[in-house]
C-alpha cells in the first residue's frame, strides 16, 4: 500500500524553505518571466513561417515553447542541485531514518518543482496578457498542463543525473551539460528532418523532443489526441528514468 | 511490549554481523547485547566500525551476514515498524539550512503515529525554546546537537541511538549534553551510543564495548574494564625526606620508583597499592607536602588491549 504520511507537511515545508533561498524565488520565477518578456519583444510579430535555419523558433508558439522548456530545465537543474546538496549534507539520510518512505521524500521534491513551475507559468501568462496583448487564441490551460507533464517527465531525468553527480558542486554544470544539448536536438530550432539520420535517431530517444512536439502542437491548437504519441513517450520516459534511478540513486 | 519481552531481556541483540564496502571490511565480526534501560557505548578510534555497526542496528544498512534484533524486530525487514519505536541521531547530519527549529520539530512530529511528547515541552527541556524561530544554519554546534536530540526523542522512543553526539563541541556544551543523555536513561529509555572520547564513555556509559578493526575486543562496565585490564596504580608524592626511597622498597607490589628532585613517582599494581603506600609513609614517619594518585582510564585500557592510543 502506498504510504504517503508526511508528504504534504514535507512538501509545504520544502516550498517555504526554497522561497527563503536568496535565489530561490528570483531564479525560478522572476528571471523566467523577465526572459519571456525580453525574448518576446525581440521576435518580430506576425512573422510568417520561413524556411530559414531558425524556422522552428519563429513558428507560431516557438518563443512560448522555448521559455516553457527553459522553466522546466531550471526546475530540473534546481532539483538536481537540491538533491545533491541534501545528500552531501546528510539531510536525505536523516530524513530516511524516520518512518518516511524514500519515494515520499522524492515525491515531495517533484511536487515542489511542479508547483513552482505552475506558479511561474501563471505569472508569465499574466505578463503576456499585459505586455503582448495579441489576438491569438491559445488553449492556455491545456498548454499549462502540457508544460507540467513535460516537466514531470524530465524531472525523472533529474533524479538520474542527481544519482550520478559526484558532489553538489558538479550538480549544476553536469545537469546543464545534459539538459541543454537536449534542447538543441529537440527540433525547436532546427527541424528534426534537417538532422543527419544518427542525430535524428538520438533526438527520438530524448524526452525533450516530445516535450517540444507536444507543447508546439498544443499551442497551435492541434489538440491532445493528435499528440498521444508524445504523451506516451513522456510517460514511458518517466517510468524508464524512475526505474533507472531507483537502482542507481544514492542516499549518502 | 509485553512484560515477558522486556523482563531483563536485551532490547538489542547483534549476532555475528559482518559488513564490507567493496574491498574495505568495515565490520569483521560483531556480537553484542544491549539491555533495557542502560546506556551502552561502542568505543573505538575513527574507522573502527562503530557507525557501520550502529547503522546496521538502525536498519539504515544491511549487514552482509549475521542477524540483528531490535525490540524483537528485524531492523532491515521491519524498518518502518522499528522507526516508529526508536529515535536516531546520526553522525554529522545536517538539516535544511533555512528550516526553522519549530518547523523541524513539527515535521518530525507529523511523521510518527504515536505522539506522546509535546514538541513545545521538548524544546523547553532542551533549552531551545528561545531559538524556535531560528534557522538551522544560524544555530551553534551545541544547539544543533540539542535539536537533533529533540528530533530523536519526538516519538517518545524505547531505544535512542546517539552517534558521536558531542564531537566538535566545547567542554561546557559536552557536559550539558551528557546531563541530557542521563536524563533519557532516567526516564527508562535504552541508549545505544558511539564515541571516540574515552572520558565520555567513562562518565556516561553503564557498559561499553571496545571495538577495533571491526571486532569487539572487550565488553564490560568501564570500572571492570579498567580493573581487569589495567591493574597498575601510580602514586606521585613530594617529600624532603632523603631516606624516603629506601623505605618505598618495602611496599608490596611496587613495580618501580622514579625520582625527580623531591618528587617521587611510585608505580605498582593491585587495588591495595595506594593503601600500602600510605601505610608505608605513616610507618616511617615520612612527611609529604604533596600526594596524589593516578588511576588508569579507559584510554589506558584501550592502549593495553590494542597496543596503540585511540588518537593515533
Amino acid at each position: 500500500m502506498l504510504n504517503t504520511r508526511g508528504l504534504l507537511p514535507l512538501t509545504w515545508l520544502e516550498i517555504k524553505i526554497f522561497m527563503r533561498e536568496p535565489l530561490g524565488a528570483i531564479g525560478s520565477i522572476v528571471v523566467p518571466v523577465l526572459a519571456f518578456i525580453v525574448l518576446g519583444r525581440m521576435v518580430p510579430r506576425g512573422m510568417p513561417t520561413s524556411p530559414t535555419a531558425y524556422a522552428g523558433i519563429l513558428r507560431a508558439g516557438g518563443v512560448p515553447v522555448l521559455v516553457s522548456i527553459l522553466i522546466a530545465n531550471s526546475a530540473v537543474l534546481s532539483l538536481v542541485a537540491i538533491i545533491s546538496i541534501y545528500r552531501e549534507g546528510g539531510i536525505l539520510k536523516r530524513l530516511r531514518a524516520t518512518p518516511l518512505r524514500p519515494p515520499t521524500i522524492l515525491t515531495a521534491h517533484v511536487l515542489v518543482k511542479l508547483l513552482l513551475t505552475a506558479a511561474t507559468m501563471l505569472l508569465m501568462t499574466l505578463a503576456g496578457k499585459r505586455y503582448f496583448p495579441m489576438d491569438v487564441q491559445v488553449p492556455l490551460l491545456s498548454f499549462g498542463f502540457a508544460v507540467l507533464l513535460g516537466t514531470w517527465s524530465i524531472l525523472s531525468i533529474g533524479f538520474v543525473i542527481a544519482s550520478i553527480v559526484p558532489t553538489a558542486r558538479f550538480a549544476q554544470p553536469i545537469g546543464a551539460f545534459i539538459l541543454y544539448p537536449m534542447i538543441a536536438l529537440s527540433g525547436l530550432f532546427v527541424p528534426l528532418s534537417a538532422f543527419p539520420p544518427v542525430l535524428q535517431a538520438i533526438a527520438r530517444m530524448l524526452p525533450m523532443t516530445y516535450v517540444v512536439s507536444l507543447l508546439g502542437g498544443i499551442w497551435r491548437g492541434e489538440g491532445w489526441v493528435a499528440h498521444l504519441g508524445d504523451v506516451g513517450a513522456l510517460v514511458l520516459g518517466f517510468f524508464v528514468c524512475t526505474a533507472i534511478s531507483s537502482r542507481v540513486f544514492r542516499w549518502e | 511490549m509485553s512484560a515477558s519481552e522486556s523482563g531483563g531481556q536485551p532490547v538489542i541483540r547483534v549476532s555475528n554481523i559482518r559488513k564490507s564496502y567493496g574491498k574495505l571490511l568495515a565490520v569483521a565480526e560483531i556480537s553484542l547485547d544491549v539491555n533495557e534501560g542502560e546506556i551502552f557505548g561502542l568505543i573505538g578510534p575513527n574507522g573502527a566500525g562503530k557507525t557501520t555497526t550502529m547503522e546496521c542496528v538502525e536498519g539504515l544498512r544491511r549487514p552482509d551476514s549475521g542477524s540483528i534484533r531490535v525490540l524483537g524486530l528485524d531492523p532491515f525487514r521491519d524498518v518502518y515498524q522499528l522507526q516508529e519505536r526508536i529515535g536516531v541521531q546520526l553522525q554529522q547530519a545536517q538539516l535544511q539550512k533555512r528550516i526553522k527549529v519549530w518547523e523541524a520539530v513539527q515535521l518530525w512530529a507529523s511523521l510518527y503515529r504515536k505522539k506522546t511528547t509535546s514538541a513545545e515541552q521538548l524544546l523547553e527541556q532542551l533549552g531551545l525554546a528561545d531559538k524556535r524561530d531560528a534557522w538551522f544554519m544560524n544555530l551553534s554546534g551545541g544547539q544543533k546537537q540539542r535539536l537533533f536530540i529533540a528530533l530523536a526523542l519526538i516519538n517518545d522512543p524505547e531505544v535512542v541511538f546517539l552517534d558521536e553526539l558531542t564531537t566538535g563541541l566545547d567542554p561546557q556544551a559536552r557536559r550539558a549534553i551528557w546531563e541530557l543523555v542521563r536524563g533519557i536513561r532516567d526516564r527508562g529509555k535504552t541508549v545505544f551510543m558511539t564515541t571516540h572520547l574515552m572520558e565520555e564513555a567513562e562518565r556516561l556509559c553503564d557498559r561499553v564495548a571496545i571495538i577495533e578493526h571491526g571486532r569487539i575486543i572487550d565488553i564490560d562496565t568501564p570500572e571492570r574494564l579498567v580493573s581487569k585490564n589495567c591493574p597498575e596504580r601510580t602514586v606521585i608524592l613530594v617529600t624532603e625526606d632523603a631516606d624516603a626511597a629506601t623505605s618505598f622498597d618495602r611496599i608490596p607490589h611496587l613495580a618501580g620508583v622514579t625520582r625527580g628532585g623531591d618528587r617521587y613517582t611510585l608505580r605498582g599494581s593491585g587495588e591495595e597499592f595506594v593503601t600500602d603506600t600510605i601505610q608505608c609513609l605513616s610507618e616511617h614517619g615520612i612527611r609529604v607536602t604533596e600526594f596524589r594518585t593516578v588511576l588508569p582510564t579507559l584510554e589506558d585500557v584501550f592502549l593495553t588491549l590494542t597496543g596503540r592510543s585511540i588518537r593515533d
